[in-house]
């Protein structure tokens, strides 16, 4: 790794895990954490959608697993008393066996035939939510207990949330981890023979299978990897909220993760995470214009994607930037 | 000598379409042989059905002694069996290195996760498949572009790069799908040694569809003539040429063609 790289990491690391929190102490704009919550978990998810446009599929779909994510999370705490640790990677397991089941027929459908099944999905997903018993139709789950203490060999790693001053940090610090986590798996696919494989997908299917690749096989599994990020943000969302409901991820949700990804860039493995802290934030900051915000937003997206229609990071290539 | 792939009465239906019909032919080992026909005479279609892209609806392939028709084509490509394209099928924004190296999938040795977690094994691979990429793409006379993006490539190089990525596979046998397609008579002539230093030195096996004729009698061992889906011929280059059959099916406007 480079030593202006390095730098650019370790200057992203202090930035999410220092100065956010001294900035937020000092303004005392305790609400940013949420919203910088929010950011740090919809990257994960769109992470997730990311890696499927780079096998050459456009996922709308993703918020069909976090939505299931956040089911099986908080089915496990309260009807089985799962620690909501365990239930994170579980919920992220189970999405990506889903998600297994799902992709072996749909993946093999390309470009805009591909989009509208997942479109699809979302809706499915909602419609099952409202239909089972497990999932309490309508009414959702509420009253979801905080994250409990984790321990490992009886030493404390994570205390109790419901015993802390402040959940809200806690609940910053453990989104950010996990984007962190999340970007450095992503990184390390793309910069891996996994990731040149996956781009071999996505530039030409039949010549990839004709030197060996097994590509129904390598979609799949990007495809569970995808989904499997999604469980995760998912599961994530319903501990801070502490509720769920059939709505609680619809197909506008889907839409947007999509959306993060095309505007940070479909080249750029950091695309997804820039594009959702621009476009949740600016989404944010454009409610002073109050009946206007929609429309400054949209055309705002527009003009984006005429000027740049490889994202917001291709502006560095410019400058022989990095990917 | 004892075949590396069998034809055997292979017979493709589309509906009522009949593209090939009980095509059966042998292939000896390090031979060249082209399979010639009009346009639509199911040349492509057969190539594909050996390297299994599309299934025979009866008939089968055999490649040293085991059937390979009907397995997918990362399978065939596994046991040695490789296609290049028609025309110009690359991974277009990668650089002609990066082709090369990602088409030495088959010879990966870690896994997966190896690979993603940067084992031993897997760095021993890539190193292996940057040596050995070099050395093909300095065997096809690609060194000066090693590190252009394909995409901006010309005509004559893009077919030596699809070569190069067949050959990244190692294979036993590659077919080659037109490859003098779209050249001039001093590219045909480069292309025509370098198709004979993949068997003489490299010792391949190569199977060619292709409408140059000049070209093709040039450089092949054998010619097998198919004509609406069914063998007509199957000889020499003298032999072929000297074919009543053969000469009925292009007769009229294309008795040049076959070198008369």
């Amino acid at each position: 790794m480079s030593t202006t790289r390095l730098a650019g990491v370790l200057a992203f690391l202090l930035g999410v895990f220092v100065l956010v929190p001294l900035f937020i102490n000092l303004t005392g704009r305790w609400d940013f954490y949420y919203t910088l919550t929010s950011v740090a978990l919809l990257s994960v998810a769109a992470a997730g959608v990311w890696l499927t446009f780079y096998i050459g599929r456009i996922n709308i779909g993703q918020g069909a697993y976090a939505l299931t994510g956040g089911y099986v999370s908080a089915i496990l705490i309260t009807q089985y008393g799962v620690s909501f640790w365990l239930t994170l990677p579980l919920a992220g397991l189970f999405c990506a066996a889903v998600s297994v089941l799902i992709g072996l027929p749909i993946l093999r459908l390309r470009g805009v035939y591909f989009a509208m099944v997942t479109l699809v999905l979302t809706e499915v997903a909602r419609l099952t939510a409202l239909a089972l018993p497990v999932t309490n139709g309508a009414k959702g789950i509420t009253s979801i207990p905080l994250p409990g203490e984790l321990s490992l060999f009886g030493l404390t790693i994570i205390p109790d949330f419901s015993t802390l001053g402040n959940p809200k940090l806690a609940f910053y610090l453990m989104a950010t981890v996990l984007m962190v986590l999340t970007y450095l798996v992503l990184w390390r696919i793309v910069n891996s023979r996994l990731g040149h494989l996956c781009r071999s997908l996505q530039q030409n299917e039949e010549l990839s299978a004709s030197i060996g690749v097994n590509t129904a096989m390598l979609r799949v599994l990007a495809y569970a990897i995808s989904s499997f990020f999604g469980g995760l943000a998912g599961a994530i969302f319903v501990a801070i909220s502490q509720s769920i409901y059939p709505s609680s991820f619809v197909v506008q949700d889907s839409v947007n993760f999509m959306l993060y990804c095309f505007l940070g860039g479909l080249g750029y493995v950091f695309g997804p995470m820039l594009g959702t802290l621009l476009l949740y934030f600016g989404w944010d900051l454009l409610s002073i214009a109050k009946e206007y915000q929609l429309l400054i937003y949209s055309g705002a997206l527009i003009a984006l994607m005429l000027v740049l229609p490889n994202g917001v990071l291709s502006l560095l290539d410019k400058k022989g930037g990095r990917k | 000598m004892t075949p590396i792939l069998q034809i055997k009465g292979v017979t493709k239906r589309y509906g009522g379409l009949t593209a090939n019909n009980d095509i059966t032919f042998d292939v000896a080992p390090q031979e060249i042989l082209s399979v010639i026909g009009p346009n639509g005479a199911g040349k492509s279609t057969l190539f594909k059905q050996i390297a299994g892209f599309v299934t025979p609806t009866t008939g089968e392939v055999i490649y040293k002694g085991t059937k390979i028709s009907g397995l997918p084509p990362h399978k065939v490509a596994r046991m040695g069996v490789v296609r290049t394209f028609q025309e110009t099928t690359i991974f277009k924004s990668m650089t002609v290195r990066e082709n090369v190296i990602v088409s030495h999938h088959l010879r990966s040795k870690a896994s997966l996760l190896g690979f993603f977690f940067g084992s031993a094994q897997a760095k021993a691979d890539e190193a292996e498949f940057g040596k050995s990429a070099d050395d093909i793409i300095d065997f096809l006379g690609l060194q000066a572009i090693r590190n252009e993006t394909a995409s901006n490539l010309p005509q004559g190089h893009l077919r030596a790069l699809g070569m190069a990525i067949g050959l990244a596979t190692h294979p036993d046998v590659i077919l080659l799908d037109e490859p003098f397609a779209g050249m001039n008579h001093d590219e045909t002539m480069r292309m025509v040694a370098l198709v004979r230093r993949l068997r003489d030195e490299r010792g391949l096996t190569v199977l060619l569809v292709e409408h140059d004729m000049p070209a093709v009698m040039k450089i092949s061992d054998r010619i097998v003539c198919i004509n609406f889906g069914e063998k007509i011929a199957e000889g020499s280059p003298a032999e072929i040429q000297a074919n009543p059959r053969v000469i009925e099916a292009y007769l009229g406007s294309e008795d040049a063609a076959i070198g008369m």
